[in-house]
């Protein structure tokens, strides 16, 4: 028996994060006062910390704890978008915990804790390792829903997403089980060898099983059914949270474990892909045209969104992986802004969701009618904003991998998904001014001006930002 | 040998006659009785297969704490069974349906179930000789050395239950009065105290 202590420098951000977690934790109980605001803040520093921490990473990549976790140009890029996009949410969540009186110091602690659970999902080199990641992520997010435990839709929302998400996890694990009865291992390496020999319908099932599970936690069609009502029901910044963090990882790790050890028996898996994407980009575009409220709205999109994104991956090729982090990155601030519009929605010192209460808001608010409106047509994809890039590269992916058919569905989905991101902005614009919505504070206006900003600028140097995608990406293709 | 198989299928009889009684018993009390009867009968299991470690974890963990738990959770919750079948006849059709498709992959999987050529040589934790270690300390070896990342993120996922538990349930109650030994002990007479000279026909004010 080998009783060597493994390397910790591959998991040093995640030992620091989850160190400094149990310090605020710990800081949070025993100080009386409400301490949210100072371990927001602490928590971002701590997640900067891992960031740097993960850019000083040697490019080689390691892999440790008995190959259990696995470090590489591609583990390190998903992880810094969802940092990124971790503590972007969480200026958000504390700005609203502080406006609404709701503030709890646990709950950025909740946040560390969840992004740690997906940093640990990304680096995961086993399907147990996998696992536990997406259960420290998920019971984290569980918790989050329902955090406002007063409100009855939080509430609702919480324990949804926890039948739904435990559902989901048996799935996930049925097919791990069944997978791990065919190869005798559960390491991604030994995986990669075992279905290097062709496959059976048992281990075709075990993986169609996984990627059911994984397609409930980054919310594709047919298992997107939670995600509207708790997009609806939990706090707005939460649900920020919800839509970036989580979706990043999520595909990140879809990408690791269906390229990696299943990366043999890309023929088998493509075809479910393939139909995932479809309907969640159908789903997505046509089930959001009905929608009154704008948080079901940004569910039915991100749902699309997430379809375009499963198009990269259906490719099994490097141009599909690096267009799928290529379109999240750009997701992330998209999705950020919205949010931090939806969360400048208030009248009279009252949150309001619904759609119609932006009529005429180009006239009371022209800045942030401006922004909101950048945002809309970054998402629609009208050039030359950067939501166009997003897709073109995944398009042009799916093209060049004989995937046409995928690609002109795709191209057809985000036509009529352009047309209620455009009534949004119509909305804004045209109709007659409604309630009058208070000015965005300080948080808030930030944010949407740096998002929209940033869409409508990203064509001028976007080739830093794809190159780095592209070197990413080709650690996942090793040789 | 012959003891052996008749242990086992006596065990493996009665753990399905609990199984069948946790799910068609009308009280929920009477679910969580057979449920803790499952529990030994699949202890008795482990034993046969010569994992006694495992067998009295089960009985101790299962069925020392978690069913426990379960009896206190149904019997404080008063759950109305009457109720929660309301819904049984109309989600039945979709229910057997999805149960049926997976009934048809599960004959599917078995059917042509092949194990990988290379999965012998892939065995991610091969039986070590039982007459050499006993298997506690050959679960203990895999589970504190080549599983340690394992499980030390299960802790944190239990870390993360526990805040969760505290935040969702935990009220400070603002109308409760608790006693607060500091500030009993440092109270001096002056405090609270006034010693007054009360003149004759005068009185006090108050």
């Amino acid at each position: 028996m080998m009783n060597a202590v493994p390397d910790f420098a591959p998991a040093f951000p995640e030992i620091m994060l989850v160190l400094a977690g149990m310090v605020f934790l710990l800081f949070g109980v025993l100080r009386e006062r409400d301490s949210m605001q100072l371990l927001t803040g602490a928590v971002i520093a701590a997640m900067l910390i891992a960031g740097v921490l993960i850019l000083r990473q040697p490019d080689t990549g390691a892999v440790t704890f008995g190959g259990l976790f696995l470090i590489n140009g591609f583990t390190g890029f998903a992880k810094l978008l969802t940092l990124g996009g971790a503590m972007l949410t969480l200026v958000l969540i504390n700005n609203w915990a502080q406006t609404a009186g709701t503030a709890r110091f646990e709950i950025p602690i909740l946040v560390l804790f969840a992004t740690v659970g997906m940093l640990l999902m990304i680096s995961a080199n086993d399907l147990i390792a996998l696992y536990v990641g997406l259960e420290l992520q998920s019971l984290s997010l569980y918790v989050l829903a329902a955090v406002h435990r007063s409100d009855l839709r939080a509430t609702e929302a919480g324990v949804k997403y926890f039948v739904l998400g435990a559902l989901a996890s048996g799935l996930l694990l049925y097919g791990m089980s069944l997978v791990y009865g065919f190869a005798g291992t559960t390491t991604f390496a030994g995986l990669a060898t075992a279905t290097a020999s062709g496959g059976n319908i048992g281990v075709l099932i075990g993986i169609v099983f996984i990627i059911a599970g994984l397609s409930f936690k980054v919310s594709a069609v047919p298992f997107h059914m939670w995600t509207p009502d708790v997009y609806e029901g939990a706090p707005t910044p939460i649900t920020a949270f919800f839509s970036v963090a989580p979706k990043i990882a999520g595909l990140a790790l879809f990408l690791r474990v269906l390229y990696g050890p299943f990366g043999p028996m890309l023929h088998q898996w493509q075809q479910v892909i393939v139909a995932i994407s479809v309907l969640s980009m159908a789903w997505g575009a046509i089930a959001a045209i009905a929608q009154r409220n704008i948080k079901r709205l940004m569910a039915y999109s991100s749902i699309g969104h997430v379809g375009y994104a499963l198009i990269g991956l259906a490719t099994g090729t490097l141009e599909g992986a690096r267009g799928m982090l290529f379109y999240m990155l750009i997701y992330i601030v998209m999705n950020v802004g919205t949010f931090a519009c939806i969360m400048a929605m208030r009248v009279n010192g009252k949150a309001v969701e619904d759609i119609s209460a932006l009529s005429g808001l180009a006239r009371t608010r022209p800045m942030m009618a401006a922004g909101l409106a950048a945002l809309m047509f970054s998402m629609a994809g009208i050039p030359p904003l950067a939501g166009i890039w997003g897709k073109f590269y995944i398009f042009m992916a799916a093209v060049n991998a004989g995937l046409i058919v995928l690609a002109v569905l795709g191209v057809l989905a985000s036509a009529i998904g352009a047309f209620y991101y455009l009534r949004v902005v119509k909305i804004m614009y045209f109709d007659e001014v409604g309630p009058v919505i208070e000015r965005p504070n300080a948080v808030t206006g930030t944010l949407i001006a740096v998002c929209s900003v940033a869409m409508l600028a990203f064509f001028i140097v976007p080739s830093p930002l794809v190159d780095s995608a592209a070197v990413a990406a080709k650690s996942l293709f090793p040789g | 040998m012959i003891i052996a198989s008749l242990a086992f299928y006596l065990f493996s009889l009665m753990a399905m006659v609990g199984a069948l009684n946790v799910i068609f018993q009308r009280n929920p009390v009477h679910s969580v009785l057979w449920l803790i009867f499952t529990f030994f009968n699949a202890a008795g299991l482990f034993v046969l297969l010569g994992a006694e470690f495992v067998a009295m974890i089960l009985v101790v963990v299962y069925v020392g704490a978690v069913a426990v738990l379960f009896l206190f959770v149904v019997m404080m919750l008063d759950i109305n069974i009457t109720t929660m079948r309301r819904g049984f006849l109309t989600y039945l059709p979709v229910g057997a349906l999805i149960g049926l498709v997976l009934l048809a992959e599960l004959a599917l999987v078995f059917g042509g179930w092949a194990v990988a050529p290379a999965a012998d040589a892939l065995r991610a934790a091969p039986t070590p000789n039982m007459a050499d270690i006993p298997n506690t300390q050959a679960l203990g070896q895999i589970l504190y050395t080549k599983y340690a990342y394992l499980f030390e993120v299960s802790g944190i996922i239990l870390l993360v239950a526990m805040i969760g538990a505290i935040v969702l349930t935990h009220r400070r109650r603002v109308s409760s009065r608790k006693q607060s030994i500091e500030t009993q002990v440092a109270r001096r007479p002056s405090d609270t105290l006034e010693v007054v000279k009360v003149q004759t026909g005068r009185g006090v004010s108050l």
